[in-house]
């Protein structure tokens, strides 16, 4: 009888071992789908932040391009950087660049975002066509608006009457690409606000309309507030792209002239790779690593920002 | 009602406006690609090409069209790539519940915040310990940094909304995981991959930066680089320049007209893009 009920329990146990182990196998078969991806963010994103840390404590330049050697120098690189002289033009021209284009992209999102609401013919064209600056490879766009900002035979100054050096006037060359880079923003903007308006009950807006508001009201008090999470996100989604941005730049002015138009993300660049003798990968990787700094605060507070929208 | 047929028509009138106003760029960078040479330096300059020339196309093609190619097979390539190391992870991310998918998310969300010069800066240093610089591989590789994190995101959350009772079905049959990602979730998840294949087609076609560091010479010229090429070397011909960009605009408007669909839906799912 115990003999029995012995085995009985022996034969439990290995069954709920048995169990366990089936389901670690489980476990281990699903991580191995997931495996691949876990290498390749090791490798892709995880080192380069950290070699890029590491590059910036050492003194990568242009005779490590040949030999592949660097020795370790500390912080020295972020003292250089902390008292180079272009610093303060190039933050300076960071945040007006960022802060500019985000208010002025936002603005004019909204707008669109909220006549689109509209319902008449040919909208949907109309917001599709509105895409495709967006989608068009960012090179292309500010190729065109070099063209168009030429001070002689652009399109720009012809149009306005002006005499302006958009991109060759050191007074000048951080508005063009801001302009450009507005241009730029837009649709994205309204991309995300739009589907903001859209989650908004139409029977807000009826009940407004009953009690006597008119459509600038109805927007102030319906629209404008319910909108807050979409607005938190889209406006901390693009600075984190407005901050990194450096094709639109590159392309139009490489930064200058002089330091007029360079940003931490194109000051980076030229410091790692444009220098001629000069150019030491480590003093870029300094200035990246602030804007990674930079970007990653800002960043969490989008994921914070979204998951909030997500949970309201 | 006449008054309603009224404010549709001002609706579409100002809906018009807005669009030509937002496009003009584009129409410009068409309307100067047909410019004739001698007509470019004119102040002010023609608004309408009212005698168009394709001497810019011819000068442009003649030039360009090699980069063409070498976009189009490295943009295939970085397709391949993320489809590759994208669809296993997101069916064991969404499916298979597997340890480790709330941190690799969070990874994915981080890394679409990382400034595209931290990347090239460490990739040039990476590359060059393992002489990846001026390769076909070590370029589209580099452009799959931007279009994974878009991809796993799009992919692991359409693959959320299958049922688990359709893969409950397919263990009852027999069918093993790799068997139930193959048959059920893969092709369920159609509309999602082409998505998400067009997507990095378009990140990979658009890239410059990755281009510019992670090459050096004539080695590999992919469009976005031949294009600024150009922009130096063409001071007089910018007709064949704008024709260059219209080239370079292809892609997009092929997708545009004939993936709609697909473009709305990452647009949408996504509003991601460096």
């Amino acid at each position: 009888m115990n003999a029995v009920r012995a085995v009985g329990w022996q034969d439990d146990v290995s069954r709920a071992a048995a169990r366990r182990k089936a389901r670690r196998r489980t476990k281990l078969m699903a991580f191995g789908f997931i495996a691949p991806v876990v290498f390749y963010i090791l490798v892709f994103f995880v080192y380069p932040i950290l070699r890029t840390g590491q590059l910036s404590l050492q003194d990568y330049n242009f005779q490590s391009f040949f030999t592949g050697e660097a020795d370790f120098v500390g912080f020295a690189n972020y003292q250089a950087i902390f008292t180079d002289p272009s610093l303060g033009t190039v933050v300076l021209n960071t945040v007006l660049f960022t802060v500019l284009s985000l208010v002025f992209q936002f603005a004019a999102g909204l707008g669109l975002a909220v006549f689109f609401t509209r319902k008449f013919p040919l909208s949907t064209i109309f917001r599709s066509l509105i895409l495709i600056p967006w989608l068009l490879p960012v090179i292309v766009s500010a190729t065109t608006w070099r063209w168009m900002l030429f001070k002689d035979t652009g399109i720009i100054n012809a149009l306005f009457g002006t005499d302006i050096g958009w991109l060759s006037d050191p007074n000048w060359s951080l508005w063009g690409v801001i302009l450009a880079n507005i241009w730029l923003g837009i649709p994205f903007n309204l991309v995300l606000l739009y589907g903001g308006l859209q989650a908004i009950p139409q029977t807000l807006y009826e009940a407004a309309a009953l009690d006597g508001a008119g459509a600038w009201r109805r927007f102030w008090s319906v629209s404008w507030p319910l909108l807050r999470p979409v607005t938190a996100v889209t406006l901390l989604l693009g600075l984190v792209y407005t901050i990194k941005a450096f094709d639109i730049i590159w392309v139009m002015t490489e930064g200058g002239p002089g330091n007029s138009s360079q940003t931490l993300a194109t000051w980076s660049y030229k410091l790692s790779f444009e220098g001629g003798m000069d150019q030491s990968l480590s003093m870029g990787a300094t200035v990246a690593s602030i804007l990674f700094v930079v970007a990653l605060v800002f960043g969490l507070l989008y994921i914070r920002a979204q998951r909030k929208e997500v949970a309201a | 009602m006449r008054a309603k047929r009224l404010r549709r028509g001002s609706n579409v009138v100002i809906g018009l406006v807005l669009c030509a106003f937002l496009l003009f760029p584009l129409y410009w960078m068409i309307n100067v690609s047909l410019t004739r040479s001698h007509d470019l330096g004119r102040i002010p300059p023609y608004l309408f090409p009212l005698r168009p020339t394709f001497e810019g196309y011819q000068l442009a093609i003649e030039r360009n069209l090699p980069a063409m190619g070498t976009s189009l097979v490295i943009g295939l390539g970085t397709v391949v790539l993320t489809l590759l190391v994208s669809l296993p992870a997101a069916y064991g991310m969404s499916k298979l519940k597997a340890p480790g998918s709330g941190p690799v998310l969070f990874m994915f969300l981080i890394a679409q915040m990382i400034p595209s010069v931290v990347f090239v800066t460490a990739l040039f240093a990476l590359y060059k310990q393992f002489g990846l610089l001026n390769s076909y591989i070590g370029l589209m590789l580099a452009n799959s940094t931007a279009s994974v994190p878009f991809a796993i995101i799009l992919l692991q959350a359409f693959m959320r909304s299958i049922p688990d009772e359709m893969l409950e079905a397919a263990r009852i049959d027999g069918a093993g995981r790799l068997r139930s990602f193959t048959a059920i979730v893969l092709p369920l998840s159609r509309n999602a991959v082409v998505t998400a294949a067009l997507f990095a087609f378009l990140f990979s076609w658009g890239d410059f930066l990755n281009a510019r560091t992670l090459t050096s010479g004539d080695s590999i010229m992919p469009m976005t680089l031949a294009l600024f090429r150009f922009i130096g070397a063409e001071i007089t011909n910018w007709n064949a320049v704008m024709a260059t960009a219209v080239l370079a605009s292809i892609p997009t408007a092929l997708l545009l007209v004939f993936a709609q669909r697909y473009v709305a839906a990452g647009v949408t799912a996504g509003a991601v893009k460096d």
